[in-house]
């Protein structure tokens, strides 16, 4: 009997208290604890200092700090500069984007087969992601040199309205892999017996293609979506390695991020502050959007 | 409706072959089973009557066509996936139209005249009419708006049915539909596609490795091993007269005993027992077998053994006994795969007390109980397979 009772005392405690959840909170709280501090360190602190930042001017030497207001945020964005920017990069956006969805979606069911030897195929679509934009950057310049390169005229890289196009060039190459890699791991996901199914459905490559390959990739296509926008919003080397003067000819290549980096001097600290923030902003929505709008549109298996 | 049949059909995965010179008549209706351990090529089979499988060797027909080079969507077949094989993007209603929209459908009493059946695309008001019609046969009407994610497998693997059933194709094809199902749903939709069946009266090719299901589905089971086939027959034929000790061994729960012995006068002798066998071949050597249930304990037993230990399981207890005698030890004769050597069980009914382990018992052979096997080849004694199959159809054991 007695044992019965402590068997019992024992099972009472187990029920779930306050004291329990309070308990179970600090748990949890020294589990999240790791990231929680390296976030704190390398992305909130850094992150609120450069928005007040923003907030303030320097001089050419980089003292003499001024607090100038909310007023800097509303001229630097409405700026000039600003919006150029924004719309190169756009434009950079619309060039690789599509293109690598496109590559990577195409290269991918392509190789996707079980055939002889396709493991070469697979591996040569895939070395772009392991070169290095400087190494892309010195291989097109060669391409596309007016006098050595294979292709030869027009020139591109010279012309204002045609050099965004010239660099777009060296992120599209750079992308295929990246994109052939993600499409290729979706396409493989998707069960052999599925694909039968398709078959004895009588479905042509075409149908079986729109009807069940790529509803069933949107997810990876997605994700792949995202971070093309994130590499086109973020490119930078390629630009400053393929362009003469950087950021050439006469500006225009000169995205948001390259302008920030000509605002690094110590007396534009404030406006490039105010740039990193509001492009910082850009990228936040255009993201969120990227899931909000196309997540209902994408099926996530079961 | 159609008959499939295989004329020494195989499949070889490079050197492996999965199937070899399997030949085998699906009757026209017919529910036919494909029986055997995984491995033994049963799916291969199936998948080549689906045409998911190139045919290495051999001529496969559905109905008088040979299918060996038509299209998988030109066979009229459908087929059940394991898995099931359900779009996931796709509501119950668009998966079970799925079949419908891109190949050629067969609409009954259409022919010029004389009612034959015809091929064609259907519209929509038709393609609906099929769909509800699949729908209101298993059941699904209130789950066609929904992706197969948001329902159980059980209703999952009804949709997969409905798909099959909506082109009304010649052959059903299923390969272990019910293997992903538990117990108590695969007993019952076992019952579900038995009067389905019956219903539809469409040829059913099924694969699968339960014989169970097999036993209780079939009209008639064709049972596999290592790509030969190894008996085909009706559940009560392969049960009660198994070709060879594969199919005694792997027909029956628990499976048949087996033991090797000497044929001497109208009995068998095993080490000290004694198995009446009227009428064997006297001198020959065998390998003898009993089924579970017709051995009793009795005072006037023949054979000798030694009680291991018992499982009692409420409406009958399983008694595992060890044979007395040497020879036991030595048998180089292929027995029931997954036997040991020596090592028998009695099936007791409930009204019998059990006797306890240790100790030593007589067990009765039921007359005519007994089945006699060649002690070279596994095959039951007077029906070996054709001298010109032999070659290649060495029986698996263990």
């Amino acid at each position: 009997m007695a044992t019965v009772r402590s068997e019992l005392a024992k099972a009472r405690g187990a029920r779930v208290s306050d004291t329990s959840r309070w308990r179970e909170a600090g748990l949890a709280l020294l589990f999240l604890a790791p990231s929680i501090v390296a976030f704190v360190i390398f992305f909130y602190y850094p992150f609120e200092q450069l928005v007040l930042r923003g907030l303030y001017r320097n001089n050419i030497a980089g003292d003499n700090l001024r607090y100038v207001g909310a007023g800097q945020y509303g001229d630097v964005l409405g700026g000039d500069d600003f919006r150029q920017g924004v719309w190169h990069s756009v434009q950079f956006l619309i060039y690789t984007v599509p293109v690598g969805l496109l590559m990577g979606t195409v290269l991918a069911v392509v190789a996707n087969r079980r055939l002889r030897g396709i493991k070469i195929f697979q591996t040569i679509f895939t070395s772009t992601v392991a070169t290095s934009t400087a190494v892309a950057g010195f291989i097109f310049l060669a391409l596309l040199n007016p006098s050595i390169g294979l292709i030869k005229s027009p020139d591109l890289l010279s012309q204002p309205s045609t050099a965004m196009f010239g660099v777009a060039l060296v992120s599209m190459w750079q992308n295929l892999g990246l994109s052939f890699v993600i499409v290729l791991a979706g396409l493989q996901a998707i069960p052999q017996e599925v694909e039968e199914a398709s078959t004895l459905d009588g479905h042509g490559p075409l149908r079986r293609f729109f009807r069940v390959t790529l509803p069933l990739i949107s997810p990876v296509l997605l994700f792949l979506l995202v971070v093309l926008v994130i590499n086109a919003f973020q490119a930078f080397a390629q630009i400053d390695a393929v362009t003469r003067p950087s950021g050439g000819p006469n500006g225009a290549t000169e995205t948001v991020v390259f302008k920030i980096f000509e605002n690094r001097t110590p007396d534009r600290l404030g406006e490039g502050s105010v740039m990193s923030v509001g492009f910082f902003v850009i990228t936040f929505l255009v993201t969120m959007g990227q899931f909000s709008f196309l997540e209902r549109r994408v099926h996530y298996g079961e | 409706m159609a008959s499939v049949t295989f004329d020494e059909v195989s499949k070889r995965f490079g050197t492996v072959t999965a199937v070899d010179g399997l030949s085998l008549s699906v009757v026209d209706g017919e529910f036919m089973v494909l029986l055997g351990p995984s491995g033994c090529g049963k799916s291969t089979a199936l998948r080549m009557v689906a045409g998911l499988e190139q045919i290495s060797d051999g001529e496969l027909r559905i109905g008088d066509r040979v299918v060996n080079d038509v299209a998988p969507a030109n066979r009229d077949v459908s087929m059940v996936f394991q898995s099931y094989a359900l779009y996931p993007h796709m509501t119950v209603a668009k998966n079970i139209e799925s079949p419908l929209l891109s190949k050629p459908t067969r609409v009954d009493g259409e022919g010029n005249g004389d009612g034959a059946p015809v091929a064609r695309k259907l519209n929509k008001a038709e393609r609906q009419e099929r769909i509800d019609e699949a729908v209101r046969m298993l059941g699904l009407a209130e789950f066609v708006g929904r992706k197969p994610g948001e329902l159980s497998g059980g209703q999952r693997q009804r949709v997969a049915v409905a798909r099959a059933v909506v082109s009304r194709p010649a052959v059903y094809l299923m390969d272990e539909p019910l293997s992903n199902l538990d117990a108590k749903l695969r007993a019952q939709t076992r019952a579900e596609l038995i009067d389905l069946h019956a219903r539809l009266r469409t040829t059913i090719i099924y694969v699968t490795h339960d014989q169970v299901e097999a036993m209780t589905m079939a009209d008639r089971v064709a049972i596999m091993a290592d790509g030969n086939l190894q008996q085909v027959g009706t559940p009560r034929e392969v049960y009660d007269a198994p070709a060879n000790v594969f199919v005694a061994g792997f027909i029956g729960t628990p499976p048949m005993n087996t033991a090797a012995g000497a044929v001497t006068g109208d009995e068998v002798e095993v080490g000290p027992s004694r198995i009446p066998a009227p009428g064997s071949p006297a001198g020959t050597d065998v390998v003898v077998g009993v089924r579970p249930e017709h051995l009793t304990v009795s005072e006037a037993g023949t054979v000798r053994a030694r009680v291991h230990h018992v499982e009692w399981l409420g409406h009958e207890a399983q008694v595992t006994v060890d044979l007395q005698g040497d020879t036991v030890d030595e048998v180089t004769a292929p027995l029931a795969p997954g036997s040991s050597p020596g090592r028998w069980v009695v099936r007791l009914g409930s009204g019998v007390a059990p006797p306890g382990a240790g100790d030593e018992v007589r067990l009765q052979v039921a007359a005519g109980a007994a089945h006699l096997f060649d002690a070279e080849t596994g095959w039951r004694l007077g029906a070996e397979p054709d001298p010109d199959r032999s070659a290649n159809d060495p029986v698996s054991v263990g």
